[in-house]
């Protein structure tokens, strides 16, 4: 699917790509995007709200953790979703994802509502996210966790494993040969071979977009990806979001950082003690005097 | 971006790195010479290896096979999927009974030959694995432990309490498979281990082909997905109740082939081989020899198989000398004798040879403790 597998080299195609010339690289790097490409039919055009979050709240006993919470996703876009620690961030993540059930209001995606759909029917019908304190199969290799990703869109079950079926052996290659498409496009495929908990922490948050992406996710949600990255990592990690979603991906981006939030998204919804009280673009919000108060809090002599 | 880190420096291990690196077909004509061996222990009687003059070798060697067939079975269910089942014997007994209820005169029932209650055992312990798995496999960890454990003593009461099940009385002369010597005595007697030993060993060999065709295949991850992490696996796609259901079914249908052909070996069968006990027996083979390891559970059910017959002075302390010994293991080995293992992917090789050069994964090794991961919620 990436290059022709004719001549395999010591050392695999990580040291073949090392000894490419620019041009080769970036051809062999084109293919590995569109090999991960997203090619699924989206049944909403570009631009148009692929996922709604509609008037939900989530209640916790008599804590309400997201107040009648609105807004639209677009296909295409990457839509940055802040707000101070306990603002009602991952909670909407959770609603969003069936693993928590709104207490009134309603998601949409493709103006469907998900209803009481199971979580794994969910992520079937196009929703993948990543976790904030990652967790990834560790005692699966890199490649394994992926392919358990692509597993989402296979229907291979006992019997066909069993009796080693055609239809095992097809979606097995197809699985496979998209998983090793995915760290190549994350990066991390040398160490394509290590089991999850094994690899580096920064490798580990790049496993779990690639495990994400494996499900060909109509929308996919990011939830504090750069969370314990150096600025360096930061601007890679960047780098990989904007990758994203030139590769036709639609994402949804949970996030602390500023810079990042505002480097990266193209538009930005800001929650607070579970409301949303902002939402606009980057510089819109920049400016918003309701987010900054949020962020940096309003002096008292101010409020007087 | 992929350059970096490729020269990694590797950990001990050579051995198994080495074996990992040979060639397909290399590790199947290694294996060939250690399976005949395997399949003439009986009749070697090796010196060392002896159970004589204590217990009859060919017999011990059978009760280790045997044990080492419900050790894979309790492998899928423990060591791949990751549930916690305290009342494996409890299939075991399903399936020993199907066999004595169908070939015993003892039984009212209709009798069927031996060995066509062999795949009728399975396919109703089977049954029996879902029937107990839909109710409880909502549950987790350790209220799934506990259920288990009552299924298995519900079976155990039942076989006491139902007058056609014979409690403690039992049923004599349970069949056996067909075939008479010259002398006109069968093949298959209960003092004669050696033919029971070989059939036993051919039927895992078949389960492990087929118990290794479910791990290298979507069924396989989902379960490793499921014992590393179920809300995540569901989050992933995994429909996990349908797969920890399965590996549920397939476990039972294991043990249950496993009970019957216990049944048929020893041609006796009563309540009183299904206590709790055994539960804990088998399970301990599993942990001893290395959860999710299948070459592991089986080294596992040959050590606490072996261990009593060999030296039977100790065996009315055997149950002190495992604890003892799986408390230190547990100590300084945690993952078992032979770490969990398993390979996940058909095209694995190939997949890993063309991205990184090299065929298999690099390290078997389990770190020491599971709570070292990262990134689990506390």
């Amino acid at each position: 699917m990436t290059t022709p597998p004719e001549k395999v080299p010591e050392g695999g195609i990580v040291v073949e790509i090392e000894q490419m010339s620019e041009e080769e690289r970036a051809r062999h790097f084109a293919e590995v995007a569109e090999a991960v490409a997203a090619d699924r039919d989206v049944a909403v055009e570009v631009g148009e709200t692929l996922l709604e979050v509609h008037e939900v709240t989530v209640r916790f006993g008599g804590l309400t953790a997201l107040d009648s919470v609105s807004f639209g996703i677009r296909r295409g876009e990457i839509l940055g979703l802040i707000g101070p620690n306990g603002a009602g961030k991952t909670t909407c993540f959770n609603a969003m994802t069936g693993v928590y059930r709104p207490t009134s209001g309603r998601v949409l995606l493709e103006g469907r509502p998900l209803g009481r759909a199971a979580k794994h029917n969910i992520t079937r019908r196009g929703i993948a996210r990543t976790f904030q304190n990652i967790r990834l199969f560790g005692e699966m290799t890199a490649l394994e966790n992926v392919v358990v990703g692509t597993d989402a869109r296979h229907k291979t079950s006992v019997l066909g494993a069993l009796l080693r079926l055609p239809r095992h052996y097809g979606e097995e290659k197809a699985g496979t040969e998209r998983a090793m498409a995915l760290l190549e496009f994350v990066g991390i495929a040398d160490r394509a071979a290590d089991k999850a908990k094994n690899l580096p922490y920064g490798y580990q948050r790049r496993l779990e977009i690639a495990r994400a992406l494996a499900t060909e996710p109509k929308l996919l949600c990011l939830d504090e990806p750069a969370a314990g990255f150096n600025p360096a990592e930061k601007e890679q990690l960047m780098e990989l979001i904007r990758k994203i979603r030139s590769d036709g991906y639609t994402v949804l981006l949970i996030e602390h950082d500023m810079r990042l939030v505002m480097g990266v998204t193209d538009r930005i919804v800001v929650l607070e003690f579970g409301k949303k009280i902002a939402e606009g673009l980057p510089a819109e919000i920049r400016e918003n005097p309701a987010v900054i108060a949020a962020y940096l809090g309003v002096p008292d002599d101010d409020a007087a | 971006m992929t350059t970096s880190q490729a020269a990694r420096p590797r950990r001990a291990g050579r051995l198994g790195e080495w074996w990992n690196n040979l060639p397909r077909p290399q590790q199947w004509a290694a294996l060939v010479p250690i399976v005949v061996l395997i399949y003439f222990l009986p009749v070697l009687n090796p010196p060392l290896l002896t159970t004589e003059p204590y217990t009859n070798f060919p017999i011990a060697m059978v009760h280790a096979a045997e044990l080492a067939m419900v050790a894979i079975g309790l492998n899928v269910v423990v060591g791949q999927a990751g549930l916690l089942d305290l009342g494996y014997v409890g299939f075991f007994a399903v399936g020993a009974y199907v066999a004595a209820l169908l070939t015993s005169k003892d039984s009212m029932l209709h009798k069927l030959p031996y060995l066509a209650t062999l795949p009728l055992a399975m396919v109703v312990t089977m049954l029996a694995g879902v029937l107990l798995g839909l109710p409880t496999l909502r549950l987790r960890g350790d209220y799934l432990a506990i259920v288990t454990l009552g299924f298995g003593e519900i079976v155990r009461l039942l076989a006491t309490i139902v007058p056609d099940l014979k409690g403690q009385v039992g049923f004599q002369a349970v069949g056996h498979p067909p075939g008479t010597k010259a002398d006109g005595s069968p093949i298959f007697a209960a003092n004669n281990g050696t033919p029971w030993y070989w059939l036993v060993v051919t039927l895992i060999i078949i389960l492990l082909l087929f118990v290794g065709n479910l791990e290298r295949s979507r069924v396989g991850r989902a379960w490793v997905a499921i014992r590393e992490d179920e809300d995540a696996a569901e989050l992933m796609g995994v429909p996990t109740f349908k797969f920890k259901l399965w590996a549920f079914a397939i476990g039972a249908a294991i043990g249950g082939l496993s009970g019957a052909l216990v049944a048929g070996q020893t041609g006796f069968m009563n309540n009183q081989n299904f206590s709790v006990a055994f539960s804990v027996l088998y399970l301990a083979a599993v942990i001893l020899g290395g959860s999710g390891n299948k070459v592991g559970v089986m080294v596992g059910a040959f050590i606490v198989s072996y261990i009593p017959d060999r030296f039977t002075n100790l065996s009315d302390r055997k149950y002190l000398i495992f604890g003892l010994f799986l408390v230190v293991l547990m100590i300084f080995r945690p993952q078992g004798l032979l770490g969990a293992r398993q390979r996940l992917l058909s095209r694995g090789r190939q997949a890993y040879q063309r991205l990184i050069g090299r065929g298999e994964q690099i390290s078997s090794e389990s770190s020491v403790a599971p709570s070292g991961e990262e990134g689990r919620p506390a």
